[in-house]
């Protein structure tokens, strides 16, 4: 448990949109992603509040096409 | 055998805003100071401020901390302690100008000055008219307050245990406190924080409502932490609600979309503000606008299955306006309530946002409570600053920016008072023998309950008895159901069990023990409310409608133990200042 669990927690945040969403994703489409995209995931929770909001939100695009991949599925959660 | 044990000169509990300012002050006097935090400090709810900052820097016109402190005075509808207020005020420009000196990215105005932007309340010579007070970064103020905070923390040799929960405080026979107990989620071991003061800065409880704006983590730990053992919780009933969030999300939608021509509807598809409100309509004040809700919906006409909340029509708009004119709602729309709002109405319901009341304290953050003779005796090493405490500088309701100024003020001020107590006070006192016995006796039994309840479901059950008996407008008859109800809630949350019951990152853990402290919060505001037989500020009641300064101009405080309640008056007579009697409010 301990791994997901990790991540289930650094999903929560100080942006109550982000809580929302980040969760959705855990409870959904992350099951699917592979161990890099995984990776790449857990990189994007390193962000900011408001900058990981403005990714998701489309506010802003993120810096590289696998982060903009990961980016593209938040937004649909 | 005994809890493994760290020694800290202060121990702040909690990274928001507050904590970081009390932690700065105290790191910087060269004391040792260890700050917990459920979250990375830069995840605090703190970020989530948009507003800015209320400190009459006087950068756009004149402006004064006198007409300041009025503003805030008639915002808290005369509840607020006008010692604290006129300290607030005061001290506001200063703690701006040292954030401006940490490095904080403020809008300026083209001769280089910090830039003041208007804000609802905000008034110059004593209501004459607007007055633009309120310093930002953009919409992001609380986002670049926490980052320039963080980075002078660590400069300073602040030490954060990050993704640490406090459990229990630890008070010694003569009520002393001396630390606290906490647990790290990496490992599931619970430490005790042994400090020569304790100081609070765990922010607010706005999960105990259904409909909240407050991120999962804002459970109140600190609330909860004070209420078992044994200090009251002030002035609970009153909290700060915004009419429209979406409906079981919480995110809001601005008010922007009533004033483009989008109108609520009920069950019956009526325009039921024309009814309250035959002018202004849905344009009608906010506390006017959410009492209409919430009387459709205590009365049977919300909507959906449950007729649990109001519909927001703005499809008539237009895609075009919708588009150009209300940027971001059409995704906010879509994301958190499912609906395009170009062709469907958005679910909304009146929506908590902030806690006035909370642990009560001076203006110099230190914790008082009362003892015969002196209704505020200080509890000797124990300290709080920002949303948690009740100073009590936003009385029953606070003007916009004066939450950002009231955990810089008050985090500083807080910082100060620990640095001259410990001056005077050296050494650790010992702990008591039973240290740490509290929280262990809660994880045994947390872990060895069998056939017991749900957290999650318990949660539910107690968000939903807030929000029905105890929202943004009170009914007599859901206010005495409501007491009863969450006594209930109370029993079943003694009750929870976990299924998993392992030591690392067991999130299930810490949500039940997030949950004993969100109970103490709701009975809190549960029995305050049921109490206070008037309305004041953001207490609004259905039988009483009026103000009632001859029998309630006075502190509520509640006890956990056995439910009761105590009043303390509200302290009229400023620092310096005049005081400012109460008078009808109106704006």
């Amino acid at each position: 448990m301990g791994d997901m669990d990790r991540l289930r927690w650094r999903c929560r945040r100080g942006l109550l949109e982000l809580d929302i969403v980040l969760t959705r994703f855990l409870d959904g489409p992350y099951e699917a992603l592979s161990s890099v995209q995984r990776d790449t995931f857990s990189a994007l929770l390193t962000l900011a509040d408001n900058d990981l909001w403005d990714l998701v939100a489309g506010r802003n695009d993120a810096q590289t096409a696998p982060e903009q991949e990961i980016v593209e599925r938040l937004r649909q959660a | 055998m005994a809890l493994p044990t760290r020694k800290f000169d202060a121990v702040v509990v909690g990274a928001g805003g507050a904590g970081m300012r009390a932690a700065l002050q105290l790191a910087e006097a060269g004391l040792k100071v260890g700050v917990l935090s459920k979250v990375f400090p830069t995840r605090s709810h703190t970020v989530a401020a948009q507003g800015g900052i209320g400190a009459s820097l006087g950068n756009m016109g004149e402006d004064s901390w006198l007409w300041h402190m009025y503003d805030t005075i008639k915002g808290s509808d005369y509840l607020g302690d006008q010692d604290a207020i006129e300290f607030m005020c005061r001290m506001a420009p200063e703690v701006v100008y040292e954030l401006e000196h940490f490095g904080m990215p403020f809008d300026r105005n083209e001769n280089g000055t910090v830039y003041q932007r208007p804000f609802g309340g905000h008034s110059r010579d004593f209501g004459a008219g607007p007055v633009q007070r309120s310093v930002c970064a953009a919409d992001r103020t609380g986002h670049a307050m926490l980052h320039t905070l963080y980075q002078r923390n660590v400069r300073a040799n602040t030490v954060f245990f990050v993704e640490w929960m406090a459990l229990d405080l630890i008070r010694d026979a003569s009520g002393q406190v001396l630390g606290v107990t906490a647990m790290e989620m990496e490992t599931g071991e619970v430490w005790i924080f042994h400090a020569r003061a304790t100081l609070f800065a765990t922010g607010g409880a706005g999960r105990i409502f259904s409909a909240s704006t407050n991120a999962f983590i804002n459970t109140g730990d600190g609330l909860g932490m004070a209420a078992r053992a044994g200090i009251p919780l002030e002035d609970m009933e009153f909290w700060q609600f915004h009419p429209t969030g979406v409906a079981g999300a919480g995110v809001l939608i601005t008010e922007g979309v009533r004033g483009e021509g989008g109108y609520l509807l009920n069950k019956n598809g009526e325009r039921f503000m024309e009814r309250y409100a035959p002018t202004m309509k849905d344009l009608a004040s906010r506390d006017v606008v959410s009492r209409a809700m919430a009387t459709e919906i205590k009365e049977g006409r919300g909507c959906g299955k449950e007729a649990d909340h109001i519909l927001l029509k703005l499809d008539h708009l237009g895609v075009d306006v919708v588009e150009k004119r209300l940027p971001g709602i059409r995704e906010i729309a879509k994301k958190f309530a499912n609906v395009d709002p170009v062709k469907d109405p958005i679910p909304v319901v009146p929506t908590c946002h902030y806690q006035m009341g909370g642990i009560p304290t001076n203006y110099h953050g230190e914790v008082v409570v009362p003892t015969p003779g002196n209704v505020s005796t200080v509890v000797q090493g124990f300290y709080a600053a920002g949303e948690c405490a009740c100073a009590s500088v936003h009385g029953a309701n606070r003007l916009g920016t004066n939450s950002l100024t009231d955990l810089l003020v008050f985090g500083k001020a807080s910082g100060n008072r620990v640095i001259e107590y410990l001056k005077e006070n050296p050494g650790h006192k010992d702990l008591p023998a039973d240290a740490g016995e509290v929280s262990r006796a809660r994880l045994a039994r947390l872990d060895g309950q069998t056939k017991g309840e749900s957290v999650f479901e318990v949660g539910a059950e107690m968000r939903r008895t807030m929000q029905a008996h105890c929202g943004v407008f009170r009914f007599p008859d859901m206010l005495t159901e409501g007491v009863a109800r969450i006594e209930e809630v109370t029993e079943r949350v003694k009750r929870t069990e976990i299924q998993d019951k392992s030591k690392t990152f067991n999130t299930a853990r810490i949500e039940a023990l997030e949950l004993d402290n969100l109970i103490e919060v709701a009975r809190s505001t549960m029995i305050c409310a049921e109490a206070r037989k008037e309305s004041r500020g953001a207490h609004d009641r259905a039988d009483y409608p009026k103000r009632d300064d001859e029998s309630w101009l006075k502190h509520s405080l509640w006890y956990a133990a056995d439910n009761h309640l105590e009043y303390k008056p509200v302290v009229l007579k400023p620092l310096t200042a005049q005081s400012f009697e109460p008078k009808v409010r109106s704006y």
